[in-house]
């Protein structure tokens, strides 16, 4: 690896002026699983590295006002997926976090840099465009906050401007009787850059009621099917009408529809096309099913269905 | 960029001086000659290089790729190689496993694995087909076909649970 050199800032602000003297050629750093590789391949030469980890808040996960959940960007992919309020609330990232690489790169690998380095595959993203994630980003003129669907801008591009860092994620409340499920393909059964995902998301509303009018929301979104992570709305408008295997149909084919996918080196984009339409389908059914055996398990009053 | 460091590997401290751009598998190999931990991939795939390391702080050891970390970072760290793995010589029942069902071939791969086995069997003493699999997901082996590697973790994980016994 070319020689570049590794600072440690004292505060946010020593770290946001670093970044921006740097001009690009000074890159955040934290777990290091994508910047190190692109460096030992040349695609980027730093002349410095600064770490954020060791900055307040990075590596915290912590309750946020009116039910909120706040994840610092330094939290590793197993920090959050091992942690008691993510597991309770939050189940779709969970099973989105341990979707990434191996064991030992998600303790290395966070939730942050997944976001920063903007891939349209980042396996973190669909999870958190159903969540409707908040970016916190600190910056020359203080700290400013976006939804994380405007955080993705292209492949490889964030809305961070000069001398701007992404410091955590704002999840908002997810209710008890919400539900997600996240499928992704890659060459192997795990471990893999994904070819494609899905993640379905329903904020059920009338867990206790199945014979109540549609309310809550469905959300589905996709990854590696375009320039950034998609949601895909129509999919999403379908299922508030018709939730019958018919109905599911039609929304997963809406929903690949809604993919703006690429032909690359590891799948055409017909090819994707055609999976996202599968893993919608059984992202939903997965879904459906999880929210009745939920429904089973009610008292009787509520349940009988 | 040069950093003076202070750090423990396999309980024994070490004060070194290490460039901002090396990896922690960088000086394990090259300043401390510990040359167990092997260097694959250099790219977080294939898990040859994997180390357990305890962050200052931490209340356990977790394994991660050495090629992933960078020297400076490890300041203050315990870190445990598959030099440290045995005691007294006494083999890790890993390590004895891995002998009698015969899941080592070449051996480039083992020491990683063996890391991850045993960062495994302490996080979850009595892992499934599935959850060996899943927490080897990161560890390549182009010899073996896995099938003895799977055996031997569970026949260690058995020797475990019965020394406690």
């Amino acid at each position: 690896m070319q020689p570049f050199d590794y600072l440690i800032p004292g505060d946010h602000a020593e770290a946001s002026a670093l970044l921006a003297a740097g001009n690009g050629r000074v890159r955040p750093f934290m777990g290091g699983t994508d910047l190190l590789i692109r460096t030992r391949g040349g695609f980027v030469r730093p002349q410095a590295v600064v770490d954020l980890k060791g900055l307040p808040g990075m590596k915290e996960i912590r309750p946020g006002d009116d039910g909120w959940l706040i994840i610092g960007a330094a939290c590793t992919m197993n920090q959050v997926a091992m942690h008691p309020l993510v597991q309770a609330r939050y189940d779709l990232l969970v099973q989105a976090c341990n979707s990434v690489a191996s064991y030992q790169l998600r303790n290395r690998a966070t939730i942050g840099g997944n976001c920063c380095n903007a891939s349209p595959a980042a396996d973190t993203a669909p999870a958190l465009y159903c969540l409707e994630a908040v970016a916190e980003i600190y910056g020359p003129q203080g700290i400013r906050r976006i939804p994380i669907a405007q955080f993705f801008v292209g492949p490889g591009k964030t809305a961070l401007r000069s001398g701007e860092f992404l410091t955590s994620l704002h999840l908002p409340p997810s209710p008890q009787d919400a539900r997600g499920v996240f499928n992704k393909l890659g060459r192997t059964k795990m471990g893999d850059i994904s070819v494609v995902s899905v993640a379905v998301y329903r904020r059920s509303g009338r867990l206790a009621d199945p014979t109540a009018p549609a309310t809550g929301e469905w959300r589905i979104a996709l990854g590696a099917v375009g320039p950034t992570p998609l949601r895909a709305a129509e999919a999403e408008a379908a299922l508030m009408q018709d939730t019958s295997p018919a109905g599911i149909r039609v929304a997963a084919a809406l929903a690949a529809a809604a993919a703006r996918p690429i032909d690359d080196i590891r799948a055409s984009a017909a090819y994707r096309r055609a999976m996202v339409a599968v893993l919608a389908r059984r992202g939903i059914e997965a879904v459906l099913a999880d929210l009745s055996a939920a429904r089973a398990q009610l008292p009787a009053a509520g349940g009988a269905s | 960029m040069n950093h003076t460091l202070h750090f423990t590997v396999n309980g024994e401290p070490y004060e070194i001086v290490a460039a901002s751009h090396h990896t922690l598998l960088q000086v394990l190999r090259e300043q401390l000659a510990l040359t167990g931990t092997k260097n694959g991939c250099e790219a977080g795939e294939c898990g040859a290089c994997a180390v357990l390391i305890r962050w200052p702080g931490a209340d356990r050891f977790e394994p991660v790729n050495s090629c992933m970390v960078l020297a400076p970072e490890v300041a203050g760290a315990e870190i445990v190689t598959i030099e440290g793995l045995a005691h007294d010589d006494q083999l890790d029942p890993l390590q004895e496993a891995f002998i009698v069902t015969g899941a080592t071939q070449c051996g480039f791969c083992t020491p990683g694995i063996l890391i991850n086995a045993r960062a495994l069997l302490d996080r979850n003493p009595d892992p499934s087909d599935a959850e060996i699999r899943a927490a080897l997901v990161g560890n390549l082996c182009r010899c073996t076909g896995y099938i003895r590697i799977l055996d031997a973790v569970k026949m260690a994980a058995r020797t475990r649970k019965e020394a406690l016994r």
